[in-house]
């Protein structure tokens, strides 16, 4: 997976680290004054010896105002942002379509062959009938993989939904 | 059945351990957030372990080895619809429906429709599908406590119902996360283990068991003069001429020839010479070769089909399975314990299938007595005689338990979390009152109506949930022109038929059996039924499409981080009388 910080935390949902920050911008646009309240990590002095408290602040993530206003276009559903959402419905749909033919085509041919090929389904591979191992084994790291493959798949069209929405 | 000290201790102490993590981890919940959604801060590991804990029910556990043990190739369908069906729910629903910020299935037809009649209309459809799930498991619990005590059913039955409704009632959601995912791990380890051991035993003895080889073209065979007692009203058919004594004591041997289908009633016993074949129940499968062969006739793969499509799309419509994607934090933590449930479920259902095989072996008589569900309590003792054979029945026995009380419980709470919302004023009160009613229905049902096979009750409510909810859902989620109108008479067409044919198929088993394939297992005509008439009227109603389709899809679509997800208010229910910790409430951002 390209996105370890997700598995760091056991699936728990962290603030996108690329989030309104400027890190991965192409091209840098015009500077903004919401920027500039965002320092850069500067490097952090070493820690003395003792404890010491830690200030966390938790505080609603700071967006540049390009991207406030693609949320807010979003939200109005002008007819830039409906096509946009149109677009990201669109893609994922299709994705879980190709991943349930590719599960389903196979599996579902399962029964039509071994009526049709009463051969096929009584073949043996070192004493064991096929069958069962095809129907009783084989499936699950299918249904795995499959849903391994789309996870990855949509949250790829995520991210990129949100970065282009943030640029 | 003599007493086993072993099974009844375990039985006992899974009871104990689920009582006491419920209370323990319900001493945190106050509010109906707490309750009904366990604040939506669930970890997707222990929520994927919690689903797949709560999923696999009496039909998983007893019930796939029971059909396997009977019907052979055909019945491997199950575990693979069971785990598949998740796939569908992952691909098509998960995300988005957790985005919704709803809480029950009913609140979300609402929030993407807008109409309070379809909101009741499911409501009552979740109460009723929970029900009918929550029967056999109450049924199962009666089984598998009278296979291995001598006790009568109803013990089983109201212990597993005290059990659970006090620890729904003091947490709700909150409560059974933990107790679920706990069962889970109790699960996979009571089937895991006996199935390692008795493989081991197998292979010791050559690879053929008592009753002969799985290879061998006959049915199997009785090792020793048999005296069976049948617990249901079966039809028995055999495959060569077979003396039996019927009843068992009585003193002139009648002799059974192949082609005629025999009528056993309940209680009678019977005997039978060693070395005779076993018949079976009329719809097993007689000879080990139709057994080990899948799809024999065009019968045989159309209701296989049917039971494909059931399964696929039955379980993204069964409330207690959606009520557990609503306590995921967002989207993509939803989609990320989906993946994990396939990978739990993958590793749990190799076992019980390998376990219906050795049964065919070890405990053919089952099939006589048509009571194949216990199977994989029986084996055990079977196969390995003494104190080794007792402790793996006391580690299936209290695997079964955990079955039984898992699911039920999850039942419980997405009924009651529907009741209290829907049709109480959804309080926290009303949840505990919600709790006991829905606890009291389908205990009083299973004290009174007859057992039927688990998996096939648990393969009706598939049906049902496949054609009501599914056709909802998916219209709903990935369809701007869905309408209500539309949605309402999609389901009640779905939900008719099904019941109808399932009110045929009670008739039919009290008239001699002659309902079709497509009566027991007819999802392959009702889910397309449901979604064409779905997709007809709402195109016909095209002027009821709700004006604010385009937010709903956008809120249900937009990824998680641009923060478009709104859950529903808690505000609106009302809360126990201290406030939350928190109060910022919502708790939308705690992780």
């Amino acid at each position: 997976m390209t996105d370890d910080f997700y598995r760091r935390i056991g699936g728990i949902r962290e603030p996108d680290p690329t989030l309104g920050k400027n890190v991965p911008r192409k091209q840098p646009s015009a500077p903004q004054p919401g920027e500039d309240q965002q320092p850069s990590p500067q490097p952090e002095p070493q820690p003395p010896p003792k404890i010491r408290r830690q200030r966390v602040v938790l505080a609603e993530p700071s967006r540049s105002p390009s991207s406030l206003r693609a949320r807010v276009e979003l939200e109005q559903q002008t007819s830039w942002g409906e096509l946009l959402i149109k677009d990201l419905i669109k893609v994922q749909l299709r994705t879980g379509l190709l991943l349930t033919a590719l599960v389903v085509l196979p599996l579902g041919a399962l029964p039509l062959a071994f009526f049709l090929s009463p051969d096929f389904a009584e073949l043996r591979l070192i004493g064991l009938p096929v069958a069962w191992l095809l129907l009783g084994v084989a499936p699950f790291p299918l249904l795995f993989g499959a849903g391994l493959w789309y996870n990855r798949l949509a949250e790829r069209h995520e991210r990129d939904f949100v970065d282009m929405i943030e640029n | 059945m003599q007493l086993n000290v072993w099974a009844l201790t375990g039985i006992a102490l899974v009871m104990v351990v689920t009582y006491y993590l419920g209370q323990r981890s319900s001493r945190f919940a106050s509010s109906t957030h707490d309750f009904l959604v366990a604040r939506r801060t669930v970890r997707s590991r222990r929520n994927a372990a919690a689903i797949s804990g709560e999923y696999i029910s009496a039909a998983s556990f007893l019930g796939i080895a029971g059909l396997v043990l009977k019907e052979g190739a055909d019945a491997l369908w199950f575990p693979i619809g069971f785990t598949a069906g998740y796939l569908a729910l992952m691909l098509f629903v998960a995300a988005p429906l957790r985005r919704s910020g709803a809480y029950t299935l009913p609140d979300f037809m609402e929030a993407r429709l807008g109409s309070t009649s379809l909101r009741t209309l499911s409501t009552w459809f979740v109460v009723f599908i929970g029900v009918l799930y929550m029967l056999p498991q109450l049924q199962g619990a009666g089984i598998a406590l009278a296979t291995i005590l001598p006790a009568p059913a109803w013990v089983g039955v109201v212990a597993v119902t005290v059990v659970i409704a006090f620890n729904v009632m003091a947490g709700g959601m909150r409560a059974i996360t933990l107790v679920q995912a706990f069962q889970y791990w109790l699960k996979l380890f009571a089937l895991a283990v006996p199935t390692f051991v008795l493989c081991v035993v197998f292979f010791g003895s050559n690879g053929a068991g008592s009753a002969g080889g799985l290879s061998q073209e006959a049915p199997p065979r009785f090792t020793d003069d048999t005296t069976l007692t049948v617990e249901t009203d079966v039809l028995l058919r055999v495959d060569e001429p077979t003396s039996v004594r019927v009843p068992a004591d009585s003193p002139n041997v009648t002799v059974w020839s192949p082609g005629t289908e025999y009528p056993v009633a309940e209680g009678t016993t019977l005997w039978f010479p060693a070395r005779s074949d076993v018949p079976v129940v009329s719809d097993g499968a007689l000879q080990n070769a139709d057994w080990l062969r899948p799809a024999k006739t065009a019968e045989d793969m159309l209701g296989t089909y049917s039971l494909i499509l059931a399964t696929f799309l039955g379980t993204m419509g069964l409330p207690h399975v959606l009520v557990r994607f609503y306590t995921n934090p967002d989207g993509k933590a939803a989609r990320r314990t989906t993946v994990q449930v396939l990978l739990l479920l993958g590793l749990f259902y190799l076992f019980p299938v390998m376990i219906g095989a050795l049964s065919r072996m070890y405990v053919p008589q089952l099939l006589v007595t048509g009571n194949t569900d216990a199977a994989v309590l029986l084996v055990p003792s079977q196969m390995l005689p003494g104190v080794a054979g007792q402790i793996l029945v006391a580690i299936t026995a209290a695997g079964a338990f955990a079955a039984f009380l898992s699911t039920s419980s999850g039942l419980l709470v997405s009924v009651a979390g529907v009741i209290a919302t829907d049709l109480l004023a959804g309080k926290v009160r009303d949840f505990r009152l919600a709790a006991v009613l829905t606890a009291l229905v389908p205990a009083g049902l299973a004290l009174s109506l007859p057992v039927e096979d688990l998996s096939l009750s648990v393969g009706m409510s598939f049906a049902l949930a496949a054609s009501t909810f599914c056709p909802l859902l998916v219209l709903g989620i990935w369809w701007r022109r869905l309408t209500w109108t539309g949605a309402m008479l999609g389901m009640c067409v779905g939900g008719g038929l099904v019941l109808l044919a399932v009110a045929l198929n009670a008739i039919s088993e009290r008239t001699g059996s002659w309902a079709p394939w497509f009566l027991q297992q007819p999802a392959l005509f009702t889910v397309p039924a449901a979604f064409l008439v779905t997709v007809v009227v709402s195109l016909g109603t095209a002027r009821r499409v709700p004006d604010d389709v385009n937010a709903v899809m956008l809120r249900l679509h937009a990824p998680d981080p641009l923060g478009f997800m709104r859950d529903r208010a808690v505000a609106r229910f009302g809360r126990l009388d201290e406030r939350p910790r928190s109060s910022r409430g919502g708790g939308r951002h705690r992780k």
